[in-house]
């Protein structure tokens, strides 16, 4: 045990993000089965650190609820904005979802109760393993039973054809909210968890890069189904420090890697239609 | 037929549509009886589709009332208006290319699946045994059109008469009273196209009434119960197969036409 508790006590936080990064990745894949390229969920993920940090520190809530309100607070908040934001699509949806990051970076940043620039520091460090195990359980269990309902179908008729689906009876708003808030849930506790493992949370960690960081990790992994995202988040993850002894060259040969795999699987790492064929062609070239 | 006309279905009253300064529909008025095949023809841009994009709420006409079962639908959402028991094709058909068969024709089942948030989440009986017989019913519709031997496959994968064929099964899985199909032999060949008209009269022999605008005069004049004959926007005549074609004007506008090319 020896081993791994040196590997615990250097790695833990690498693990913890791995698993932080998964439900960010798993939130954005909700939007898009849904056809909305929404870029909030940096922006939620913040909210949701921040409104868990406060409660933490000056209510000194239960853990397990601050992680609730942690995930509540961005989901009303996507409520509220999603109305006006939804009807827009494409990149009109993903330039409004941007803004309205900025619009919550720029808030943070100049509110006193949340610490200006300097952010919150002295959280306590309240998430152990098993509640990011627990939640990345419970969200992959969910959302997998999602896609094998009929909310699963509309989403995926939404995503394909919207018109097409309104005229099957469904209520493509309703739907669209629904994927946006339940994204926004998802995205506000993994903020939650990460604030309680990092100690100190800031405005700068919620930005534009973290948006486009967070979409990276689905394209990547791929989003036709759950696999893909979580795949994608954990090389994403992992990649640059496993290319830590590059030094300089890292970001150089992390952009490579990502510029590759788009150029090469567009449709992500994880695509089962193509792995199926692979094995097929490997099975026809053996008989 | 003609017995049910007072009973009517689907009544068009005084409609106009006009986009920007383009009048496209003038005072259109016409009654679908129920239990009936109901044809609407015109000429390329009279103005045939813009009747189904009104009666489906996709567009709000500028003027005039449209009455489903004596209940207006102006001003109605599509999705409403698909649960009271309207559904319809597309002229280019819309069907969901990444999807098999089977779950396109289930996502027309979306409104009669009933099961809440926690039936879904925890997979109770009830759940278990919506789905089941959502895919039971889905597979019966697509036998109806014959493609229930694919109901694995992608749609993407079907010839264009298996995908029309599709969007008709798709179609008829939200329950319909009244169906519209637009245009639905576009583009097939003669054998196809007579297969497709005995489907489409045994769905009638079914219940369902169909409402269908065609270009193909010979196919509609041997399957509908009676005609709208739409130009330029207006109706220029209505009635039954042989009042149409032996109406002066229908003849002028839209059979000479035909007969000189
Ligand atoms: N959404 C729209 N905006 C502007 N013009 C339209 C629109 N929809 C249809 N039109 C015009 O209305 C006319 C009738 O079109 P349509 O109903 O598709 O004819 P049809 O189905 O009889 O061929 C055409 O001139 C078309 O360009
Ligand atoms: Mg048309």
């Amino acid at each position: 045990m020896e081993w791994f508790n040196d590997f615990w006590s250097t790695y833990s936080t690498l693990v913890f993000s791995v698993g932080v990064h998964i439900l960010l990745a798993l939130s954005i894949w909700l939007t898009l089965s849904c056809g909305l390229l929404s870029l909030a969920n940096a922006a939620f993920m913040g909210i949701g650190a921040y409104v868990a940090a406060l409660l933490t520190l000056h209510l000194e809530w239960s853990f397990g609820t601050v992680l609730l309100a942690g995930g509540v607070a961005p989901a009303a908040v996507a409520l509220i904005i999603g109305a006006p934001v939804l009807r827009l699509s494409g990149v009109y949806l993903a330039m409004a979802t941007l803004a309205f990051g900025e619009v919550v970076r720029i808030t943070v940043l100049n509110l006193e109760i949340t610490g200006g620039p300097e952010g919150l520091n002295g959280i306590p460090l309240s998430t152990e393993a098993w509640h990011i195990a627990l939640i990345l359980a419970v969200t992959v269990y969910g959302l997998a039973r999602l896609r094998r309902s009929k909310v699963g179908r509309a989403f995926e008729a939404i995503k394909e054809d919207e018109i097409a689906a309104r005229l099957m009876g469904i209520d493509v708003d309703r739907y669209k909210l629904l994927a946006f808030s339940l994204g926004a849930f998802i995205a506000g506790i993994a903020g939650a968890l990460n604030a309680h493992f990092t100690f100190f949370i800031s405005p700068r960690e919620y930005g534009f890069e973290n948006a486009v960081d967070i979409l990276t990790m689905a394209v990547l992994g791929g989003f036709s189904n759950l696999i893909g995202p979580m795949l994608g988040a954990t090389i994403l993850t992992l990649l640059p420090e496993l290319l830590r002894s590059l030094h300089d060259f890292r970001s150089l040969v992390n952009g490579a890697v990502l510029v590759l795999v788009v150029l090469f699987l567009p449709k992500g790492i994880w695509e089962p239609r193509r792995i199926r064929a692979w094995v097929q062609r490997f099975k026809g070239g053996r008989a | 037929m003609s017995a049910d006309k007072q009973h009517s279905l689907l009544s068009i009253r005084n409609v106009g549509k006009h986009f920007g300064g383009l009048h496209v529909l003038q005072d259109v008025s016409f009654e679908v009886p129920a239990g009936s095949i109901y044809g609407l023809i015109g000429p390329n841009g009279a103005g045939k589709t813009t009747v189904f994009n009104l009666i489906t709420g996709l567009l709000a006409p500028s003027s005039g009332s449209i009455e489903f079962k004596g209940e207006s639908l102006v001003g109605q959402q599509p999705h409403q208006i698909t649960r009271k028991g309207i559904a319809r094709t597309f002229q280019n058909i819309r069907i969901f290319k990444e999807m098999d068969l089977l779950e396109n024709v289930m996502v027309g089942m979306h409104d009669h699946l009933r099961y809440g948030p926690a039936a879904l989440l925890f997979n109770t009986g009830a759940c278990k045994a919506a789905e089941k017989r959502a895919r039971e019913r889905a597979l019966e519709l697509l036998s109806w059109v014959g493609l229930d031997h694919k109901a694995d496959m992608l749609a993407d994968n079907l010839s264009y008469g298996d995908q029309r064929k599709l969007e008709f099964a798709r179609a008829l899985a939200t329950e319909p009273k009244l169906l519209l199909l637009d245009e639905p032999v576009a583009g097939m060949n003669p054998s196809e196209k007579t297969v497709l008209m005995e489907e489409i009269n045994n769905i009638r022999n079914r219940g369902y009434g169909v409402f269908m605008i065609e270009h193909d005069m010979r196919f509609v004049m041997g399957l509908c119960d009676r005609i709208a004959v739409l130009n330029f926007g207006r109706i220029i005549a209505e009635g039954s197969p042989d009042e149409v074609r032996n109406n002066p004007e229908v003849i002028e506008a839209y059979l000479g036409k035909e007969e000189a090319a």
